[in-house]
């Protein structure tokens, strides 16, 4: 007697790097159900605020940047349900959110969810109030972290190891505690995001078809597209 | 009813090893004497014995040595001086044999009977899901195979990607697999099933062939195969696709893991067969010329690659016709890598943290031993 399984994983990867005065947010384009693709162009990377469907130029949260993989169901009702959060805070304290603001709401938001999770692997990406990069990566039920880089989805253990040797990122184990944040520059950083993305393409099976990268700067966001292998 | 400890113990079940048995007043002890004589043929030093006598080099067992031997050849005087008399040899009872046979297994290794599958697991394997263990489901095929008949002969054609679960294991392996001359067979299914599978059939075609003098038939290795494959019930988990050209004409089958096999003009196999098919059902028509037919072939796996996720990479075909084979490996490569840093990689010393070092020193080794040449008693 199959039991009626409320969660699907469409599968997928995404990445995000912090810099010095930079953030690189980036996720593949591929939807896929099973083994099949469902769509080649589907966007795993959401400007919190923009899912609304009124004008949100003045609503948007402070360059903070969310991508998420796993079940796509889950992770479209999660961006509504943060965007409808945001924009109450907005009401409420006649600011935008700060990027780690963001971060402590979204781990709530999970964790409401505690006994019947949002399906969603996150990535949060941004500048925070100095203006430096900050990526903050979670699980499904909302446990959070601020790093230097992280990778989650189906990819994430093919890229995690790479990332981990080139961003030169000191041990945890070592004391005193070492900043984080990659002594990389944006471009640098970039063809590094755009060469483990192919690297994991090469052996996942659902990453591939498009790599979506969203460079968050001081001077604004920067989107930009590239092909991956289709098969 | 009041069940004390005491009274369930005796209500247990009698086990054989209590029946008396009928020779138990002339032998009170057996079970102890079994056990003890299974002990002493399973001793450690059993094996390590000194090699006194140099006839016997190489052989661990030193059989004039060994006290129980003269034991053991006084009861085979004893049952030939029974014979000579012309006394018959008591009958063994089940109940003995089965005791000797109690006392034999313990501590032995628990071997298959013979080669080939054992499915003492099986009963386990139930135990467990019954108590609620998880069982990981078997792994759908990520493969698209494919083969249809052109005018002149056969057309395989075959993806190159094998998959373990989500992560491609091999990006180019070979799923057209080598039977005969003129007949080949693509393998979808557990890659060990169907390379194990076609080779051993694929040895008993050439043994077939140097038997009979002739040229193998399709319909040869059609039936080693299917009665291989019925004969373990689908546990051989192989889906293939054969194809050949022989005396009687250019013939092509499909043979499932259970070992029912279909004779067809065009047909796929695997996790892309849907989306090949597709393509074959649309465009497929009597009579094809072999350019034609390479590039439905080559159409119908492209289908798979792009559209099915356990198929990927590249394209390889086979031509069979009469008189002449072609395997064009890697025909078509539509998946090249899409982006290679420029600036590369350097693994540096250093880049990896170092938290502690210990270095132990690996000692030398005390003896060697030397192997003498001469008789091995073991030999004869």
């Amino acid at each position: 007697m199959a039991r009626f399984d409320p969660y699907e994983n469409n599968g997928g990867t995404c990445v995000a790097v912090a810099g010095a005065d930079y953030c690189v947010v980036a996720a593949d384009t591929r939807l896929s159900v099973g083994y099949s693709i469902l769509s080649r162009d589907h966007s795993k990377i959401a400007q919190l605020g923009s899912v609304l469907k009124f004008d949100v130029q003045q609503f948007r949260a402070e360059k903070c940047v969310l991508a998420s993989s796993g079940f796509q169901g889950d992770i479209k009702a999660l961006q509504k349900n943060l965007a409808a959060k945001e924009l109450v805070y907005e009401h409420n304290h006649n600011k935008k959110m700060s990027c780690p603001a963001m971060a402590q709401l979204l781990s709530n938001t999970l964790y409401y969810k505690r006994f019947f999770p949002y399906y969603a692997f996150n990535v949060l990406g941004g500048l925070d109030s100095q203006g430096k990069g900050c990526v903050f990566t979670y699980d499904a039920v909302g446990s959070y972290e601020r790093t230097g880089y992280s990778a989650q989805g189906t990819g994430a253990a093919l890229m995690m190891p790479v990332l981990d040797n080139q961003l030169k990122s000191p041990s945890p184990l070592l004391l005193p505690a070492r900043d984080a944040v990659t002594p990389l520059s944006e471009s640098e950083a970039v063809d590094l995001v755009k060469d483990v993305f192919a690297s994991a393409t090469e052996r996942d099976i659902y990453t591939g078809d498009r790599l979506e990268i969203v460079v968050i700067n001081s001077s604004g966001t920067h989107r930009e597209c590239i092909e991956l292998r289709k098969d | 009813m009041q069940t004390s400890k005491q009274n369930w113990a005796e209500c247990r079940l009698p086990s054989p090893l209590d029946r008396p048995s009928l020779k138990a007043h002339r032998r009170p002890n057996i079970l102890a004497e079994r056990k003890a004589q299974h002990e002493y043929w399973r001793r450690p030093s059993f094996f390590l014995l000194p090699q006194s006598n140099p006839a016997s080099a190489g052989c661990c067992f030193n059989s004039n040595s060994d006290p129980r031997t003269k034991e053991k050849g006084k009861r085979r005087e004893r049952v030939r001086e029974r014979e000579k008399r012309g006394k018959k040899q008591p009958r063994r009872s089940p109940l003995s044999h089965r005791l000797r046979t109690q006392i034999r297994m313990t501590g032995s290794m628990d071997l298959p009977a013979k080669g080939g599958f054992s499915y003492d697991l099986c009963r386990r394997n139930d135990f467990l899901e019954k108590k609620g263990l998880k069982v990981p489901g078997f792994l759908k095929t990520g493969t698209t195979i494919v083969g249809l008949v052109f005018q002149d002969g056969v057309v395989l054609g075959a993806d190159t990607r094998a998959t373990e679960g989500p992560i491609v294991a091999d990006k180019n392996c070979e799923k057209i697999h080598f039977m005969a001359p003129n007949i080949y067979c693509c393998g979808a299914g557990t890659a060990a099933d169907t390379e194990a599978v076609t080779d051993m059939v694929s040895s008993q075609l050439q043994l077939h062939r140097y038997a009979t003098g002739r040229e193998s038939r399709v319909v040869t290795a059609l039936t080693l195969l299917k009665s291989h494959l019925f004969k373990y019930q689908g546990h051989v988990s192989a889906a293939l696709v054969l194809g050949g050209v022989d005396v009687t004409g250019p013939h092509l089958h499909t043979v499932y893991p259970h070992g029912s096999t279909d004779t067809l003009p065009f047909a796929t196999m695997g996790s892309g067969s849907l989306a090949a098919m597709s393509v074959f059902e649309s465009q497929y028509k009597e009579g094809l010329t072999r350019e034609e037919g390479i590039q439905l072939v080559s159409d119908a796996i492209r289908a798979g690659i792009f559209n099915d996720l356990g198929s990927g990479s590249n394209v390889d075909v086979c031509v069979i016709t009469k008189g002449k084979t072609e395997y064009l490996r890697n025909h078509e490569l539509p998946n090249p890598r899409t982006y290679v840093s420029s600036k590369g990689y350097s693994f540096t010393k250093g880049q990896t943290e170092v938290l502690s070092t210990k270095i132990t020193k690996i000692t030398q080794l005390k003896q060697k031993v030397e192997v003498a040449e001469g008789g091995d008693a073991m030999e004869e």
